[in-house]
């Protein structure tokens, strides 16, 4: 399969807020909510990203699409670097790559007739003129099952569920007949009874479109169900990277193995080594040095405290960052 | 602001939740004397400029407000009266909306050093009481009704910057303007689709307290002789010539001119504190 999207080392730091003494003094710190993650995603794959809260898959999600302006890397998207794109072009390709946010509540505005909202996208692209784009919307609502679709045609946002309204979101992002999403937690805030349907949705719209698809969770039962390959993200860094079900059924970096074992739908297998990690996860802004995980690893050797390990090759098609992998 | 002082009192004798008495009481008031100033001719039993020998008539049967030193009927000059403040008061907040709405807007969106230099400009117009400034404008521009608009809408259009840009500065940090970015929406329909249409609850809130303090400024400005020129009928102006004859004995030369603009700076204070309640209760 043809690369759709390749990240290379993708970087993105937020500062922060500091006292005046130390703002007097120079000093200046920095989030590192993402730090050089590199990843690609063929055509037609869902790609899973999962990971604690706060480890920075939001931050990666919305960088790939410069939502937030990334520090550094690239992210090559069917061949341009998005990343050196000047305005217009960066507001042209949005065509291509869309995103369904998390919270379905907040991504509609509460004064944007939902038809419109669906239809708002493809006026903006010049892909169809008021009365076709409103055609296409109705097509849209029909498909992802929001009928009759004339009368949701006019409803506002407050009028729906929170799983009509994402429904509605990826209508919107569909009915560009994008290349590439960036689906962040499109169902983690949804109710569970809607949840499969909604993943079905977006399986179908894979299908159909040969969509490209980031698919960040922290759910990993979510991300064995449809992601094809996924990546663990720890503290702003890639750990491990593997086909999912293997990923999953076998992993070999102990905080995979840790996210495992606290999913309880996903251990039935008795004999799969237990892994516990001690304390916290650390802040961002100060993140332990050599590996990150070194000060809750119970393996952790000296050269992990000292050296920051680099993603390997273990297996084929499964890559790890683990000294003691 | 000044509708404030006017405020409190009626806030005392209905309690502090303001709502749909408020709402519609406000809005009866100023439907009131917006078809006093449509109908005027038919409603007014007199011409208001006709001069006649009965000066000083007190209220009766013939002169329900009673009539002033040169005979004219006061209800027949409040009646036209009406025109003239709803005139100088429409005309005067269509401007500040028309300069301070795309300002504040374009300013709070964008942001940085224009945003700064706009703000502290704005900033400064509003540290000024709003009648001193507007007098002193009125007085640069010569009495006239039109003068007067101008002077008030100018001291306005902060209060319409400040609120739509720091608005703005709200709402642009929420998701469905960033999702607007991701669907491609240049920055003009950001602000025009996604942007406006969510602003429209507080444009109603400062258009009804900004009119009812309008009102007050435009009733001073008249007071002072920087509107009208006589015979004009205007309730600032009637109020002025009338108090110097309060201490005579002839009350209803300033009551009636003085209520009727406490009344409808009273209706469009009360239609915004009613509005501004309900759009502060159903925001999530
Ligand atoms: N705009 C921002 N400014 C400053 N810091 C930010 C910003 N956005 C995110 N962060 C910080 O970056 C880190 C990663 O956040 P991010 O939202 O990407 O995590 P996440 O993995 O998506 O978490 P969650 O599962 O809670 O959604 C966090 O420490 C967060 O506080
Ligand atoms: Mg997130």
């Amino acid at each position: 399969m043809p690369e759709m999207l390749e990240v290379r080392n993708l970087k993105t730091y937020f500062p922060v807020r500091v006292g005046i003494l130390d703002s007097l003094r120079g000093k200046k710190y920095f989030v590192k909510a993402v730090d050089g993650i590199s990843f690609s995603i063929d055509r037609g794959e869902i790609f899973g990203l999962i990971g604690e809260s706060g480890c920075g898959k939001t931050t990666a999600g919305r960088s790939v699409l410069r939502l937030v302006e990334p520090t550094g890397g690239e992210v090559i998207f069917d061949g341009v670097d998005v990343l050196k794109l000047g305005k217009e072009e960066l507001r042209r390709i949005r065509r291509r790559m869309q995103i369904i946010f998390q919270d379905p509540y907040a991504s509609l505005s509460p004064r944007m007739k939902i038809g419109e909202a669906i239809a708002h996208p493809l006026i903006i692209h010049g892909i169809a003129d008021r009365r076709e784009a409103r055609e296409i919307a109705l097509r849209m609502l029909k498909r992802v099952g929001l009928t009759p679709e004339e009368e949701y045609y006019d409803r506002y946002p407050n009028q729906l569920s929170g799983g009509q309204r994402q429904r509605v979101a990826i209508a919107r992002a569909m009915a560009l007949k994008p290349d590439f999403v960036v689906a962040d937690e499109a169902v983690s805030m949804i109710d569970v009874s809607m949840r499969a349907s909604i993943l079905e949705l977006l399986e179908e719209f894979r299908r159909d479109y040969r969509l490209s698809m980031l698919f960040i969770t922290h759910d990993i039962a979510v991300a064995r169900l449809i992601a094809d390959r996924t990546a663990v993200m720890y503290l702003g860094k890639i750990v491990e990277l593997g086909k999912t079900r293997r990923l999953i059924d076998n992993p070999i970096h102990p905080y995979t193995k840790a996210l495992v074992n606290a999913a309880p739908s996903i251990t039935r297998r008795e004999r799969r080594e237990k892994v516990k990690l001690r304390g916290e996860v650390p802040n961002a802004v100060n993140p332990p040095k050599g590996c990150r995980l070194s000060n809750r690893c119970p393996f952790a050797t000296d050269i992990c405290r000292t050296k920051e390990p680099e993603l390997r090759e273990v297996e084929s098609g499964h890559f790890v960052a683990c000294h003691l992998a | 602001m000044l509708s404030s002082i006017i405020l409190k009192p009626v806030k005392a004798i209905f309690g502090n939740r303001p709502g749909r008495g408020f709402l519609i009481a406000g809005t009866i008031i100023v439907l009131a004397v917006v078809i006093m100033a449509i109908f005027a001719p038919f409603i007014a039993p007199y011409n208001p400029t006709a001069i006649s020998s009965d000066t000083f008539s007190p209220p009766c049967w013939k002169h329900i407000m009673g009539t002033n030193r040169l005979g004219q009927d006061v209800f027949s000059r409040i009646v036209w009266g009406s025109r003239i403040i709803l005139y100088v008061v429409l005309v005067a907040t269509a401007f500040s909306m028309v300069l301070g709405i795309p300002v504040g807007l374009v300013s709070g969106y964008y942001g940085g050093k224009l945003d700064r230099v706009l703000s502290t400009v704005m900033d400064s117009i509003y540290a000024f009481p709003a009648l001193i400034l507007a007098i002193v404008i009125a007085v640069v521009l010569g009495p006239s009704p039109m003068n007067a608009a101008v002077a008030i809408a100018f001291v306005y259009v902060p209060t319409y910057f400040r609120m739509i840009r720091g608005q703005t500065l709200s709402l642009k940090g929420q998701l469905f303007v960033e999702a607007a970015k991701a669907i491609g929406a240049r920055d003009r329909e950001i602000m025009l689709k996604y942007i406006l249409p969510n602003l429209i609850p507080t444009i109603l809130v400062v258009f009804s307290l900004s009119v009812a303090d309008a009102i007050l400024t435009e009733a001073g400005l008249s007071f002072l002789g920087l509107s009208v020129t006589p015979p004009t009928p205007d309730w600032g102006y009637d109020l002025r010539v009338g108090q110097a004859f309060f201490l005579d004995g002839y009350w209803w030369l300033v009551f009636f001119p003085g209520l009727m603009i406490m009344l409808l700076a009273m209706a469009f204070a009360l239609i915004g504190e009613a509005l501004s309640e309900r759009t502060s209760t159903s925001a999530r």
